[in-house]
């Protein structure tokens, strides 16, 4: 095995913007499981239909994938809206969100797949852009176009949200929904309407996040699977609901699958996202920054 | 009905069943029989866990493909041992999986041990894709025998006996769990772990019982699948809809008892091959799916529920 200082720091490198991409994939679930104990593991399926909006926009209309993702956020805000409605009425008010509830998103992550699979086929599908082909060059590490731009709309997508968070008279409310929805309803305010918001949010992050996915790798409905593993993991190992340790969880992950595929192949990065979410899950559940 | 006269009323029913398709005299009976027992057992298995204790587990693919891939090994390595023999393997190493899993997870809310199930269908699949002695990516071969041992007659019949057997062998031990301490002691946990925690109840050890005889059984539907499909990869061992069946099957068929796991495979099992022949086998897989979420959201008991709802 080849092993130089070169290859080292450009696996780091990609590595890092890879860790921003992954914040991106799981900002949705610290929104929905961290602060709303909704666990939407159909959520990366809703990811891949942003992959598909912005295949769409791209190759009938020629828009820019991200345009595309930011022309579709109000129809995801509103899909989330529905999906936590139904969630919230057939299973969250009965408390039962356990058997059933999270069989209902595991039956919305496969209904979504193979819908996907019907419509669009098993072919790897991808979308066209200026900054996907070049690299830039510094000194001795390379940045290529099509992990950078994703990192830095993923980065803007995590700061915004953060601060929209902890700004905003609406953002401090989702919040407080988080930390004690009783109180909240005593102080005569509708947990159910700002979990319907938020849960919205966490949704519309999803077409992003779908339009930045297919800009760094061509995408079949299936892949989606691949990244239940990783968005969990990074949200337990960052502590849930928070967004700086689901920061640096991010990218600690996208550097060590960076670096095994570099250095293993890339048939073994998948296992990476498990080893860690089982190894937080038996020695800190609780995660590096949780409450 | 005590154990044993139910046993004996099960192995009644399958040996008609199996009659039945001897004087249908018509293989495609047989192959269709299979899936649908194949389900029986994998729902069952799937609801000694999710439907007795709530936990809910996602990575039925993860230990379905061990006992698939056991077989396929065993085969290379001993191609002389009994089939039965590879099931009663393929079930043991699904169990220590999944007493594994759950001694690493169980301890947390339940819903740790869901999202690491669904991890654990992504990791062993990536460990099957990279052992080329199981073919890797590009898949193995395993040659069905031509003739059946025992009974004569195409070695499909034979397969088709054995998950009978299977079925058998599953409905029982589920039918007894829940008359027996240890499936008062599933319900307990799934109705209130806390309460149960604190009468007494040992709900750690009954949740890593629930989970490896959950497993073992999974692994033992999934054993005779190599020489089902005579080609394995990992595309196909792992594909989704054997985890959404066995997870919609008893939902659809209702939860809380033995039956409901049946009810749901036989007739979305059976709709299933219905409209793979009639319409097309895409829109097969679409069905289950879209099953489960009417029913969890409509008819929350299930079609058991319904019916015990009217008496």
């Amino acid at each position: 095995m080849d092993f130089s200082l070169d290859l080292l720091l450009n696996a780091f490198i990609s590595g890092l913007l890879l860790g921003g991409f992954y914040a991106a994939v799981s900002v949705g679930i610290a929104i929905s499981f961290g602060m709303l104990d909704v666990v939407n593991i159909a959520h990366p399926a809703f990811i891949l239909l942003g992959s598909y909006v912005a295949y769409i926009g791209n190759t009938y209309f020629g828009l820019d994938p991200i345009v595309a993702a930011v022309i579709a956020l109000p129809a995801f805000y509103l899909l989330g809206m529905a999906v936590y409605q139904i969630y919230y009425v057939a299973f969250e008010s009965r408390d039962d969100q356990a058997l059933r509830g999270l069989s209902f998103f595991f039956g919305l992550l496969f209904i979504t797949e193979v819908s996907l699979v019907l419509i669009f086929g098993v072919d790897y599908r991808l979308v066209e852009a200026r900054y996907i082909g070049p690299s830039l060059h510094l000194g001795l590490f390379d940045l290529p176009g099509r992990l950078l731009v994703p990192f830095i709309v993923a980065m803007a997508m995590v700061l915004g949200l953060q601060a929209f968070l902890s700004r905003s008279f609406l953002g401090r409310a989702i919040q407080a929904v988080a930390q004690d929805q009783l109180a909240l309803r005593l102080m005569a305010a509708d947990p159910v309407r700002i979990k319907r918001i938020a849960f919205g949010l966490s949704i519309a992050t999803a077409a992003v996040a779908g339009a930045i996915l297919i800009i760094i790798q061509p995408i079949e409905p299936s892949i989606g699977r691949e990244y239940i593993g990783r968005v969990f993991a990074i949200c337990v190992l960052g502590g849930l609901g928070s967004f700086p340790g689901m920061v640096i969880a991010a990218m600690t992950l996208g550097i060590v699958e960076s670096l095994t595929a570099t250095f293993f192949g890339p048939s073994w990065a998948p296992a990476v996202a498990f080893g860690v979410l089982l190894v937080t899950l038996a020695v800190r559940p609780s995660g590096i920054m949780g409450r | 009905m005590r154990t044993l006269p139910f046993a004996l009323s099960l192995i009644l029913v399958a040996a008609g069943v199996f009659a039945f398709g001897r004087w249908l005299g018509n293989s495609y009976a047989f192959f269709a029989g299979y899936v649908v027992v194949q389900y029986i057992v994998l729902g069952t298995a799937w609801n000694i866990l999710g439907g007795y204790t709530g936990y809910v587990n996602f990575g039925i693919t993860a230990f379905f493909a061990i006992g698939a891939y056991s077989t396929v090994v065993l085969h290379k390595l001993a191609p002389v041992l009994p089939l039965p023999v590879m099931i009663v393997v393929g079930g043991v190493l699904a169990g220590i999986v999944g007493l594994g899993t759950g001694y690493l997870t169980l301890r947390l809310r339940g819903v740790f041990f869901s999202i690491a199930t669904l991890a654990l269908a992504v990791v062993v699949q990536t460990l099957i894709t990279n052992w080329d002695f199981v073919g890797g990516a590009r898949g193995a071969y395993v040659l069905r025998p031509r003739t059946a041992p025992l009974i004569g007659g195409e070695y499909m019949q034979y397969l088709c006996l054995i998950m009978l057997g299977l079925g058998v062998i599953v409905l029982v031990t589920a039918r007894s769990i829940q008359r027996s301490a240890l499936g008062y002691g599933f319900a307990a946990i799934r109705d209130d772990e806390g309460a149960a925690e604190a009468s007494g109840v040992p709900t750690l050890r009954l949740k890593l019982i629930a989970t490896t005889l959950s497993g073992a059984f999974m692994g033992m539907a999934g054993a005779p699948l190599p020489y089902y499909v005579t080609y394995l990869d990992p595309a196909s061992g792992f594909s989704l809809n054997y985890a959404v069946n066995a997870i919609a099957m008893p939902l659809i068929g209702g939860t809380g008892s033995w039956l409901g796991p049946v009810v749901g495979a036989v007739l979305v099992g059976g709709l299933q091959e219905y409209l793979r022949v009639t319409i097309s086998s895409a829109v097969n897989v679409l069905v289950a799916g879209v099953l489960m979420v009417l029913f969890v959201i409509v008819a929350p008991q299930g079609i058991v529920g319904l019916f015990q709802r009217k008496r």
